[in-house]
């Protein structure tokens, strides 16, 4: 009869071990259910997972400073920003070449914003600096087509810069391109440089390139009908500043090579980089501003979450920002003080609800418990305004006390724009947040455990204390942590009664996110926030267990 | 109609009414008298007002009327926590977060009773319930038996004089119910307290009661010692109640002290005991105990009515013989006969004569 032999596994009856057999049969079970929640497993990571972990993400990406100016960065790691000089002329050479390609991208004026959160003022030194680098290549322009006017047709450009060979300096710049403005720039450009020229004259090779790309790709013209861009004109002139360059321009004998060999005879513009900059805005040569720069050149950055527990990132290292700009950490605060409060007078307003609720009969606790849901039926919106009417010092609220003598009208109360407001309208608004988990809690502990309490002797307070209570606890736990999480990230109802006393983190994150586009400080306060919320719940669970939590049943 | 017993009562009821709706009552005139040391159950089918006498006397419902005393002291104004009365609920009310112990002490603690002593007397009556080693559990780690035992310690460890028991056998299995029936009579017995005891388990209230008030209607319809009950019902719905029972309905035609002669509807004559018919022409009902009906024609007098009948059915029960037969154009007339070796197993479809001693067939109110 047994179905074991001595020591061997227990085999199923068809001989094969019954583990494997059980297994079988589960993962089948496993699959189907898994199938069944497949669609909103999908549901949530799209719309869930996926952008808060994006949001997050955003919270340290500092991409943008090296995608705009990857030249200057480079240069500028050379700098020592303690000596209390500006940077040297390297540096502003690449910021020119940098900033000129930005600018055409329109991309100058985002990492102007972006550094602007750092440091005021970037951003209208970024955006009026980009419209200028024009005027510092149209004084190396003006000076090449001076010496031989053959510069000034894109035809000419086109044959002297053309040949065989160039195809990684394409792929490099399209490449630059393609981190710059974030478009693939893929697509015919109709023109490659030649290996000799990109030898001879480097940089106008890349400049050239970078014009050539841009033409044929954003602009869609052909690159040899137009006449290139002033920052090629510039290249030109620093490849001939090198002295080395002239021997070898004289054994150049490719297409426009009389025309080189001209210019390596005449004298270019004495203008430096760092000067055309300082003649823009003084601030280029301010050390403080290339301080700026360099903290925030790495491609990821803690200085959002230093932001947001009011420290600041500076070359020597975390500092506390001054004293009249620290926000956060008392926002932080009073966020957590306030949903504590709110979480607490929840309880208080809503156990005797949930209690009347629990042992009223069926039909009337019905009754009662649409009254309970009735908020869930309204606009939020329409419910916090109702409370402004109430609550405004010329309200209801106000009027009937005035009218009841229990205030002076001189001395009306003030309980909108401040926490007070804050208070009284998210307690109510998350009173049944509190009510229903209590309720069906309550709805569990039979009427007999009070009488049996009554019958050993107990009075009403003890049987209450003693024996129901704890055993709604379980409802409070549930209760409170719904009100409070719900409370810590709350926006509406604090921007519409709050005023400024009465705001939360969150309305710092939404202003964050739709005023001042600083997403990445966002993204980093609601990290912390996210972070706190785990925080607590795991403190939670320490204390409480959350076993002992019930929602009912 | 209740009897009183000797003695001064100790809990009385006295002309009780209890109505919910002040519509209709509930308990409609409810006169009790239970002397010291009693154990009386409270037996009727649901919604006969019997758990609402346990309450009120509880303290948990309020008479609309009459007065409720214990001890020569009317409790009416007297809130439950202050009369004393210790309580076993129907699903045990164990306190699901305390331990076994906690909830022992829980009385003994609201009468500011001192560590040591409060101790020892949750240990005497965890005892007394042999659950002395089940201090530090939870009552959920318990089985229904055993919170069972643990809800009857913590209704006596304060010692009351009085104790109320509401369907506290309901939950259990049968087996067990038995064996706790007897440990609760013989628990009571022993420490000489008054029991009330509600159930609607008939064999319950026989096996475990000094007298049994069966209620119907908002009344109690008898109020006996169980053998008196059984063998001698005041009325058809006690009959009914206690038991199983046949009935046959006809009506009066000749009576007088102790012996009365009634006419089935089916025409056939037979004698009966008079209980509350008193003159001739009145419809009744008799009734007769299935265990009390001859089918042996000889062991009867010579001059005993008999009753024609067609064997229905043969029921073989292992103690006894189950038999349905059709008698007076009733179908559903059962006699139960002892598996002797002397008893014939009767075929269905045979025929035969069936009688009984007039005084085991009661007339009784129709």
């Amino acid at each position: 009869m047994s179905d074991t032999t001595g020591s061997g596994p227990m085999l199923a009856a068809d001989g094969t071990p019954l583990k494997e057999s059980l297994g079988r049969a589960l993962r089948r079970q496993k699959i189907r259910a898994l199938a069944l929640i497949a669609p909103l497993l999908l549901f949530v990571l799209l719309t869930f997972v996926i952008p808060i972990v994006s949001m997050l993400v955003r919270s340290v990406e500092n991409q943008i400073v090296s995608d705009t100016l990857p030249g200057t960065i480079a240069a500028l790691s050379e700098w020592d920003s303690t000596q209390g000089n500006a940077p040297s002329e390297d540096v502003f050479q690449n910021l020119f070449f940098d900033m000129f390609n930005a600018a055409e991208a329109k991309e100058h004026t985002k990492l102007g914003t972006r550094l602007n959160y750092e440091n005021t003022g970037l951003a209208s030194l970024f955006r009026t600096s980009g419209r200028s680098m024009d005027d510092i290549g149209e004084v190396f322009q003006d000076a090449i087509e001076d010496t031989d006017a053959r510069f000034d047709d894109g035809a000419f450009w086109y044959e002297m810069m053309s040949g065989a060979g160039g195809d990684t300096l394409v792929a490099d710049r399209r490449a630059r391109w393609a981190t710059l403005t974030g478009d693939s720039m893929s697509g015919d450009i109709g023109f490659t440089p030649s290996q000799e020229i990109a030898a001879l004259l480097p940089m106008t090779a890349t400049a050239y390139t970078d014009f050539a790309i841009w033409t044929a790709i954003e602009d869609d013209d052909v690159v040899a009908e137009e006449d290139p861009w002033e920052a090629v004109y510039v290249a030109l002139a620093v490849d001939l500043r090198d002295p080395s360059r002239a021997a070898a321009i004289a054994g150049y004998n490719g297409a426009g090579a009389d025309a080189l060999q001209t210019l390596t005879a005449t004298e270019m513009p004495d203008l430096t980089f760092a000067d055309a900059f300082a003649d823009l805005d003084e601030d280029w040569v301010s050390p403080d501003v290339w301080e700026t720069v360099q903290v925030y050149s790495p491609s990821y950055t803690s200085g959002y979450f230093l932001n947001s527990v009011d420290r600041e990132l500076t070359i020597d290292g975390v500092e506390a920002r001054p004293q009249n700009e620290q926000l956060y950490i008392k926002l932080f605060g009073r966020t957590l003080w306030m949903s504590l409060i709110i979480t607490s007078s929840c309880i208080l307003l809503g156990y005797p609800v949930a209690w009347l609720l629990a042992n009223l009969p069926v039909r009337t606790a019905n009754v009662l418990m649409i009254l309970v849901l009735l908020p869930f039926w309204t606009s939020l919106l329409v419910r916090t305004s109702a409370w402004k009417v109430l609550l405004q010092q010329q309200g209801v609220i106000n009027e009937l006390l005035v009218w009841l003598g229990f205030v002076d009208d001189a001395n009306r109360l003030i309980l909108m724009n401040n926490s007070t407001g804050t208070i009284i309208a998210m307690t109510h608004i998350l009173l049944p947040f509190m009510i229903l988990p209590l309720y069906s809690v309550m709805k569990t502990i039979p009427p007999t455990y009070l009488r049996a309490a009554k019958s050993l002797g107990a009075t009403n307070w003890t049987a209450f204390w003693r024996v129901y209570f704890p055993q709604s606890v379980p409802g409070i736990g549930a209760g409170s942590i719904l009100v409070f999480i719900l409370a810590i990230g709350y926006y509406i109802t604090p921007e519409i009664v709050g005023g400024t006393d009465g705001v939360f983190i969150s309305n710092r994150i939404a202003y964050h996110i739709s005023r001042s586009l600083n997403w990445g400080l966002a993204a980093a306060l609601g990290t912390i926030l996210l972070v706190l919320v785990l925080a607590l719940y795991w403190v939670y669970d320490q204390i409480v267990g959350i076993d002992n939590v019930k929602l009912g049943g | 109609m209740a009897q009183t017993p000797e003695g001064e009562a100790f809990v009385e009821f006295e002309r009780v009414q209890k109505s919910y709706d002040g519509e209709t009552l509930v308990v409609k005139d409810l006169n009790l008298r239970m002397p010291k040391g009693e154990f009386l159950t409270m037996l009727g089918p649901s919604g006969s007002g019997k758990t609402t006498c346990l309450m009120m006397l509880a303290g948990f419902e309020t008479a609309t009327h009459g007065d409720i005393r214990l001890d020569g002291k009317s409790i009416n104004d007297i809130p439950p926590h202050k009369r004393g009365i210790g309580m076993v609920f129907q699903n045990y009310a164990l306190f699901p977060h305390m331990t076994i112990g906690e909830n022992l002490a829980f009385p003994l603690e609201v009468r500011k009773m001192g560590r040591s002593e409060r101790d020892e007397k949750v240990k005497r009556a965890l005892d007394m319930v042999e659950m002395g080693a089940f201090g530090n559990r939870r009552p959920a780690q318990l089985s229904g038996g055993q919170q069972q035992r643990v809800a009857l310690a913590r209704a006596l460890v304060f010692e009351p004089e009085l104790v109320l028991m509401d369907e506290p056998l309901g939950a259990l299995d049968k087996q067990l119910r038995e064996k706790m029936q007897f440990e609760i009579t013989d628990l009571a017995h022993n420490l000489g307290i008054t029991t009330v005891y509600v159930t609607h388990d008939q064999t319950e209230a026989l096996t475990m009661s000094d007298r049994v008030a069966v209620f119907d209607d908002g009344r109690i319809q008898q109020l006996a010692p169980p053998d008196e009950l059984y063998e001698a019902p005041q009325n058809s719905f006690v009959a009914q109640f206690i038991g199983e029972n046949n009935t046959l309905s006809g009506v009066v035609t000749q009576i007088n002290d102790d012996k009365c002669l009634v006419r089935l509807d089916s025409g056939e004559e037979i004698d009966a005991k008079p209980v509350n018919v008193s003159q001739v022409g009145e419809r009744t009902t008799v009734s007769i105990r299935p265990e009390r009906v001859e089918t042996n024609k000889e062991r009867l007098s010579d001059d005993a009515h008999t009753l024609k009948a067609e064997v229905l059915e043969f029921i073989y029960m292992g103690d006894i013989f189950r038999t349905r037969l059709r008698v007076a154009n009733s179908e559903e007339f059962i006699v139960k006969t002892r598996n002797a070796p002397d008893q014939p197993r009767l075929r269905p479809g045979e025929q035969i004569e069936i009688g009984w001693l007039p005084e085991d067939c009661r007339a009784l109110d129709a």
